[in-house]
């Protein structure tokens, strides 16, 4: 650690840490973050860069960092795209800089560099746009292995997640200065507040700072204020925590990291960071600011780095920068990052200020140490490779350029600040207002959308006086606005340090060459690799608004959303377009902040949790069948039940024909079950169904469709009446809860006249599908005093009896073409009802069958499926089943749509069947159908909608939805699946037992 | 997340509710009505920049229907009221018709 300093410093010397940054082991210090320790080390180089893989180091010492991004951890726990500046060090951490191969020290791609002419802005559009097999098997695969950051990890996450709501009064977001002051304010008032921060303690930028607050070290006070809110019943304070994400009506997202920093000495059952959901009455931002780098020549060498991260590395940390740093500068600030390092015992080689006459506080006592100042100068070159070794000065000359008077300084860090950005990102996605102020060059927060307001250096004021006094004052007001106080500020602590002083903004430091000429680069946005030239291309090539120049130049596109890059690059481009930056305009800042990991964003609510599972009261049979499942919905249904030694299709072949020979059994307590009762229960079916319910007799069931009012199918099912005011309902399994709110709707929004309950009952029932010619001898078994004959008990009716000495609903219906029924009984009777079945029927051959065979036994006698068969577009006419639609009532939903041009043209899709004319194939459910073969493109007629190997006709079948179809019987056309066109026959869409000769057994 | 203050329930946050679309759209009699008429009752729909009337359904909740006034651009929910009610007095729009 030979650049850490004897003393001083915020680190814990007694605990030494040991870690390893690409392959080399180094040591550190408590307290450190990754980046402190490197630099205290003495390493500056972490990575490559995203385009030109150019050398890369730290260059700030917060989340603003866009450059020193590391690759954390090995296997299933390794992160990409860590902030190196926001990782803390633990002892045996292991991290690699992104985008290095083999390594940082020496990249294999570095190359590129050298054809920087190939990545112009806009590159993407440009360069590699022909010929497309290019790109497919040369330009992608080299620029995805060169370009993108980290690496994800390839194995589940082995960590647990957790996610908290909270509701406060007062939401402080920033624990520096004006965050305690507005924290303690609202707090004393007694108003329920919620502090977060982002680091591991508050204090925020007085933890990189030399200042005093009410006469102690300003971190020693920030530790008292924090012992000060823990006594605070009301009070919670969460570190390590970043606000994200700032939604409507108060609404935040914030992350906390838990166990991050411990490393492998993370608890066990700890979960690894928690995800807030704040709902805040009022919201302080006191988010604080970002120091603003300068654009000049090569910007972007290691060991160039903003001047208040230096002067954090050797305040918080006791990390110089190196041996020799030099200051370049627009503002007075500043100039105490070099003060510092002077006072702690390093060397400033120069300062370069940029301003003709700059009257900074400290230039004389810098002077003093023997800092010799360049003013009206500007640093024209940066010279070194892998870290910077010596820059070179220019005097500025008329017109801004550089003169001839030029210096050669040696130096191996170089401390840039252009002046301070007030971090605006959470008020700019709260919906609130920005404003420009041109004498700082800033974006400021304006107009606020939310009870929100925005204080300390988030609102431009830089000193801390003014921080403690605004923060204080916004606290008080925020809790008052809640309910708390009369928004009186407590008394405003004392601080000593200087106001931050003069500032003259300046947007781009000329080079040796002119921009955009030789080698150089102005680096604007260190992620994305976008140069000022970059910029003024894109401004040359007509490009105007500053949200199509992030685009096409994709400044401020990265992971770290253009925190350092942003306002540089719109002033740029203002410049290049002769227009003020108002007048250009601001993009919006977007959660989140900073990433967010999946993991927290998932919770718990991962695996089984994800989702629920509904399972049915028979499932445990099913899976000690080895039942294959099939999910529909949140529902799982057995989809098929193989035999040793069977695949799908033999299990589903034998399946099919049990149903067909003898008899086979289906568990269909899925299928959707309203209840619906009440005086005006057929007034509400008659309008919700095209056919007519009210006609219905007791104890009889009808098949029923549903349409929108636009006239489109969108569900059907068979109803029943079992009483004068009293129907039962069935849904499609998927749609189930959307047509119990689709009555809702009806009858609270436009019929609230109708006197009707609905209430589900799917869960109540469960269902047995008892289908097959030996059907009724299975059930005579079970329920000896129900009558089963076609008399007593004909097709489509219903009857309430007991079936294996339980109370049952019997119905009379059929999905197979067989003569079936289906057996309710109440839902924890289901399993019962289903071995008592199985027993019955075992003599006869009974055979549990699944949903695939429900569907090929259902497609030979071509029954639809709504959302196979339909697909929101398709009406009953359409379907070929006028039949179902009345023509005597006057009004229903859906009917109105029917007159309509569109619905009567003659080419619309109609339901055909299809038979391949080779027997043995079986086309893929989706294919597209065409007149003719031929070279694409070709006109679509239609596509198939079902298909299947039907064991009842040996040969394959489909269902299609062809334009102006059922006048084409007959014709031949052409499937067109990927392995080529296949000759086809359109037909009737019913397969088998046209006649219904077999639903009565 | 949007906060609404169900007229049963109380303040709850938005994925609670179902979105139903713009409020006051009442159903015309069908066979009074012409192609162009009955297009617009099933297609055609305000976006208005402002105070837009809307309804609501409280889905894991109380279940029931109710028209909320939504600034669409500030999201502020400025009144909450029952189906069946005419839109009330806010700044910028007509009165509903149902
Ligand atoms: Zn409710």
């Amino acid at each position: 650690m030979r650049f850490r300093l004897k003393e001083g410093g915020r680190i814990d010397r007694t605990q030494r840490l040991r870690f390893t940054f690409n392959g080399q082991s180094y040591e550190g210090f408590a307290g450190d973050t990754l980046a402190s320790a490197l630099i205290a080390n003495g390493t500056h180089l972490t990575s490559r860069s995203f385009k030109y893989h150019r050398p890369r180091g730290i260059l700030t010492a917060g989340a603003e960092e866009p450059s020193a991004l590391v690759q954390l951890g090995e296997g299933a726990r390794t992160e990409p795209n860590l902030r190196a500046t926001q990782v803390e060090l633990y002892d045996g951490l292991t991290a690699t800089g992104v985008n290095a191969w083999p390594s940082a020290n020496c990249d294999f791609a570095a190359w590129t560099g050298r054809f920087a002419p190939l990545f112009p802005a806009g590159f993407y559009y440009k360069t590699f746009l022909w010929p497309a097999s290019f790109w497919k098997s040369l330009y992608e695969p080299v620029i995805r292995r060169m370009a993108g950051l980290g690496r994800a990890p390839e194995a589940p996450d082995p960590d647990s997640y957790d996610k908290m709501n909270v509701h406060c009064d007062v939401l402080v977001v920033g624990g520096g200065p004006a965050g305690i002051a507005a924290a303690l304010a609202a707090g004393e008032a007694g108003a329920r507040v919620l502090l977060v921060d982002e680091q591991a303690a508050l204090g925020g930028a007085l933890l990189g700072l030399r200042h005093h607050v009410d006469g102690a070290d300003g971190a020693a006070w920030a530790e008292a204020a924090a012992n000060r809110l823990a006594t605070m019943p009301e009070v919670r304070v969460l570190t390590r925590t970043t606000l994200f994400g700032y939604y409507d009506h108060n609404s935040l997202s914030a992350l906390e990291r838990r166990t991050d920093h411990l490393g492998p000495r993370a608890p066990a059952g700890t979960g690894r960071q928690r995800l807030w959901h704040i709902k805040a009455g009022r919201v302080v931002l006191a988010t604080g600011a970002h120091e603003r780098p300068l654009v000049f020549a090569d910007n972007d060498r290691p060991g160039v780095m903003l001047a208040s991260a230096a002067q954090r590395y050797v305040n918080h940390y006791a990390a110089l920068p190196g041996e020799r740093a030099v200051l370049f500068t627009n503002n007075d600030a500043a100039y105490e990052a070099a003060h510092d390092i002077v006072e702690a015992g390093g060397t400033v080689g120069a300062v370069v200020d940029c301003r003709p006459e700059p009257a900074a506080p400290l230039a004389p006592a810098l002077k003093q140490a023997g800092v010799p100042l360049h003013i009206g100068s500007v640093i024209a070159a940066t010279h070194g490779t892998k870290r910077v070794r010596s820059v070179t000065v220019a005097k500025l000359g008329e017109g801004g350029g550089p003169s001839s008077e030029q210096y050669r300084i040696y130096c191996d860090s170089v401390l840039a600040s252009g002046g301070w950005n007030p971090a605006v990102h959470l008020f700019s996605q709260s919906a609130g207002k920005l404003a420009f102020e041109e004498a700082r060059g800033i974006f400021l927060p304006g107009q606020a959308t939310q009870a929100v307001e925005v204080t300390g250096a988030a609102n431009g004021s830089f000193g801390l006086a003014g921080c403690l006094a605004e923060g204080a004052a916004a606290g008080a007001r925020a809790a008052q606005a809640a309910g708390f106080g009369d928004g009186t500020a407590p008394p405003i602590p004392s601080s000593d340090a200087p106001e931050p002083g003069a500032i003259t903004p300046y947007w781009l430091a000329p080079g040796q060459k002119p921009v955009g000429h030789g080698k150089a680069k102005h680096m604007v946005d260190h992620q994305d690799d976008v140069t000022a030239a970059d910029i003024r291309l894109a401004a040359r090539e007509g490009f105007r608004s500053v949200e199509h120049v992030k685009r096409y130049t994709t400044v401020g596109m990265g992971t770290d959303q253009g925190k350092t890059a942003n306002v540089n690059g719109l002033a740029i481009l203002a410049d290049a377009l002769g227009k003020t930056v108002p007048e250009v305009g601001f993009t919006t800042y977007r959660p989140p902040y900073t990433p967010v990991t999946f993991g927290a964003l998932a919770g718990r609510d991962t695996g089984p949790l994800m989702d629920p599972l509904r399972r049915t009261a028979m499932h445990e049979w099913h899976e000690a069948e080895g039942a294959v499942f099939e999910p529909v919905g949140q529902w799982h249904r057995p989809w098929w039940y193989p035999k040793p030694g069977e695949d799908n299709h033999a299990a589903v072949a034998r399946e099919c024909r049990a149903v067909r020979d003898a008899v086979g059994i289906l568990d269909a307590s899925t299928l959707g079950k309203i209840d619906i009762k009440g005086p005006d229960a057929a007034t509400l079916l008659d309008m919700i169904y095209t056919n007519a319910f009210s006609t219905l007799k007791v104890g009889r069931v009808r098949y029923g469709l549903m349409c929108g009012d636009d006239g489109m199918v969108f569900d059907d099912g068979t109803t029943a009446r079992l009483g004068e005011n009293h129907y039962l309902m069935t849904t499609t399994t998927g749609n189930a809860a959307h047509v119990l709110e689709w009555l809702e709707e009806w009858l609270q929004t436009e019929w609230p006249e109708l006197k009707v309950y609905c209430t589900s009952v799917t869960e109540q029932w469960a269902t047995v599908a008892l289908a097959g010619p030996k059907a009724r001898d299975v059930l005579a078994a079970l329920a000896p005093d129900m009558a089963l004959d076609t008399d007593s008990f004909p097709f489509m009716s219903v009857k309430e009896g007991t079936v294996a000495g339980v109370d049952a609903r019997v119905f009379r219906i059929s999905f197979t073409g067989e003569l079936s029924f289906e057996i309710n009984v109440p839902w924890h009777h289901g399993r019962h009802l289903w071995e008592a079945l199985m027993e019955a029927g075992a003599a006869h051959g009974i055979a549990p069958y699944g949903t695939e065979a429900m569907h090929v036994l259902r497609a030979e006698r071509g029954f639809i499926i709504v959302g196979q068969e339909t697909d929101g577009t398709t009406t009953p006419h359409d379907l070929g089943m006028d039949w179902i639609v009345s023509k005597k009532k006057p009004d229903f939903l859906g009917k109105r749509a029917w007159s309509r041009e569109d619905t009567r043209r003659d080419d619309r899709k109609q339901l055909v069947g299809i038979l391949t004319d080779d027997p043995g194939t079986v086309l893929p459910e989706g294919t597209q159908l065409v007149d003719r073969p031929g070279r694409p493109p070709l006109p679509m007629i239609g596509h198939v909608t079902s298909s299947y190997a039907s064991p009842a006709l040996g040969r394959s079948i489909a269902l299609a939805l062809v334009k102006g179809g059922r006048g084409r019987k007959g014709e031949t056309v052409h499937a067109a699946p990927e392995s080529g066109f296949v000759p086809c026959k359109i037909t009737e869409p019913v397969f088998y037992d046209s006649e219904g000769a077999k639903r009565d057994g | 997340m949007l906060w609404i203050d169900c007229p049963w329930c109380g303040p709850r946050p938005e994925t609670e509710f179902r979105y139903g679309g713009e409020a006051h759209i009442a159903r015309p009699e069908p066979a009074a009505t012409d192609d162009a008429a009955w297009a617009d009752y099933l297609f055609m729909r305000t976006n208005p920049k402002g105070v837009h009337a809307e309804r609501w359904m409280h889905r894991e909740g109380c279940r029931r229907w109710f028209n909320a006034l939504r600034d669409t651009v500030s999201n502020d929910v400025v009144a909450i009221y029952p189906m069946g009610a005419p839109r009330p007095d806010a700044s910028g729009d007509e009165a509903g018709d149902d």
